[in-house]
């Protein structure tokens, strides 16, 4: 039994017990857990599951005048970001107001010309390792400055999409009838940048510390998984962070144990729930196969 | 005692693609008034709902001759109940129908306002006015598009607006939930409510409707609903045509209003 106990203990918690490295990843992974898959859910609910592969490109220009300013300074190389993702969604937002493009069409040709200029200043002044590292940070490299980015703004996005829930939700929803009823100030672009300007906040939070494949697939994996499990939007956003929280947690473990890239692998088991609840989920294959019965009213 | 206008139009003109949907279009609808919209496929009667919701914007200056930007549209009800078209709204969102008609308070609570124990009691009465108790927690998605539209009803009345706009409400809907949504539509006359409706049964608006208003992308006729619904002026409507001139010469009329028929 005690054989069964350390074994145990070595498998799930003397990693994060004898390491540190190991616990901040996980405390930065759980964070951003918390933050992103919700988000996720609201942009798979829009439609716009692919805006986070997107905006995690059209960060980069900021990321690189960033990184130009003061070297691979963390804040620096945040700040520029977030303010290029803001940039970028704030100029798609205009177009898709004042204009007759749709705001996936606005988007897409806007980011596409900040990659472009990204990618212009990266291979101007840095070399081709920097680019990689920028691109594809490391859950298991996150430091403290990086944990309290990716704290801090998992903080602040909780906040902030409890307060704009309401709006967000009619939004989504019904945007006709939000232009009909909201004052001034309550108007559907109101609660569309703001839910774009937190996608862009974890987008650059995750991408920083974690690298951009982690940060785009905990948002969106959990959340496309999470919409099968549940009919009511609440569940579907706890049931989607827990998802993303599990997969960070196993991720982990398994890329301490069998020596793997941790973000790949955190995604890897996002990737295993996802075809899991595609088998088993009520709104998954299996259910529907299974039934063959019905009620009578 | 005049009765007070709930909506002015003066002049009003609405393009898309700098091709009027709307042109030159004048008069008032009375506070309190029951009046239907009707004329044939794109004549513009959406988009005169819409202009009034103030979702979409009237054309600046009058035409050519460039006069200064006039006030087109004055609404005086500050609560404005608008049903669209069903098709508008996403049914694949996952929304209960209890929190679909609750939305009708927003208005009253916006974006963070509680929404109180009596504002709960009115969004169950709504449901049970519509006949819909025992819906509260199933999904929109689940619903036929006739229950849809008693939904979008029963968050009209839980909206408690002094102007309704209407756009199709009986579109793909059968005859005994049509007559059910009449009635409502007829109580808000009663309490003197302003309502404006899009409809394309005659019948149904000669025996319900007072007032009319006839449109062909220009106004034919608008009034009381005998004087509007002649043979005559359908007739004319109906020859109005469809038409979207690529070439079609820039309008010049003056700020004054159309003479009407």
């Amino acid at each position: 039994m005690s054989d069964l106990a350390a074994w145990g203990w070595d498998t799930l918690f003397a990693p994060f017990a004898d390491f540190a490295f190991m616990r901040r990843a996980l405390v930065a992974t759980l964070a951003l857990a918390l933050s992103a898959a919700p988000l996720g859910v609201f942009l798979t609910l829009r439609r716009m599951s692919l805006l986070g592969d997107a905006l995690s490109h059209a960060v980069l220009p900021g990321v690189a005048i960033g990184f130009m300013v003061s070297g691979m300074s963390l804040t620096a190389m945040a700040v520029g970001g977030v303010l290029a993702g803001m940039l970028v969604a704030g100029m798609a937002g205009l177009v898709t107001r004042f204009t007759a493009l749709k705001e996936d069409a606005s988007l897409a040709a806007v980011y596409l010309v900040a990659l472009a200029l990204g990618v212009t200043l990266i291979s101007g002044h840095g070399t081709q390792l920097d680019l990689l590292h920028i691109l594809f940070g490391s859950a298991l490299g996150v430091d403290t400055s990086g944990l309290l980015l990716v704290a801090g703004v998992a903080s602040v996005s909780l906040v902030a999409l409890a307060a704009m829930y309401r709006g967000l939700v009619l939004e989504s929803f019904d945007p006709v009838y939000l232009a009909a009823v909201a004052s001034p100030g309550q108007r559907g672009w109101v609660w569309q940048q703001g839910f774009l300007m937190l996608v862009v906040i974890n987008l650059v939070a995750g991408f920083q510390t974690l690298g951009t494949l982690m940060a785009v697939g905990l948002m969106m994996l959990p959340a496309v998984s999470a919409r099968l499990w549940h009919d009511h939007l609440g569940a579907q956003l706890i049931n989607a962070s827990l998802q993303a929280a599990l997969s960070g947690t196993v991720g982990l473990l398994l890329s301490y144990h069998m020596d793997t890239p941790s973000g790949p692998t955190i995604i890897g088991c996002a990737g295993a729930l996802y075809f899991a609840s595609l088998l088993f989920a009520p709104g998954g294959w299996l259910p529907r196969w299974w039934t063959t019965t019905h009620r009578v009213a | 005692m005049v009765t007070p206008a709930a909506v002015t139009l003066s002049n009003l003109t609405v393009s898309y693609q700098r091709h009027p949907a709307l042109h030159h279009i004048s008069g008032s609808f009375l506070a309190g008034s029951l009046s239907a919209v009707v004329g044939p496929n794109g004549s513009g009667k959406s988009t005169l709902l819409k202009s009034i919701a103030r979702l979409v914007p009237p054309d600046k200056g009058n035409g050519a001759s460039g006069q200064a930007r006039t006030l087109q549209i004055s609404v005086t009800p500050r609560r404005i109940g608008y049903l669209a078209q069903v098709a508008e709204l996403d049914k694949t969102f996952p929304m209960t129908v209890w929190d679909c008609v609750a939305l009708g308070c927003w208005t009253g609570v916006g974006a963070w306002g509680a929404v109180t124990v009596a504002m709960r009691d009115g969004i169950d009465g709504a449901l049970h006015g519509v006949g819909l108790q025992g819906f509260e927690d199933r999904n929109i998605g689940s619903l036929s598009s006739g229950q849809m539209q008693r939904v979008l009803f029963a968050r009209l009345l839980v909206q408690d607006a002094d102007l309704i706009l209407l756009d199709e409400p009986f579109s793909a809907i059968d005859s005994a939930t049509s007559a059910a949504l009449l009635t409502f539509i007829l109580q808000w006359h009663r309490q003197g409510r302003t309502v404006i409706a899009v409809l394309h049964d005659d019948a149904l608006v000669r025996t319900h409707f007072p007032d009319s208003m006839l449109l062909a992308r220009e106004l034919v006729a608008w009034g009381t609903t005998a004087d509007v619904l002649t043979a005559a002026n359908l007739a004319r409507a109906r020859s109005m045509a469809e038409a979207w001139d690529e070439s079609a010469a820039v309008c010049d009329v003056n700020a004054m209003a159309k003479p009407l028929a």
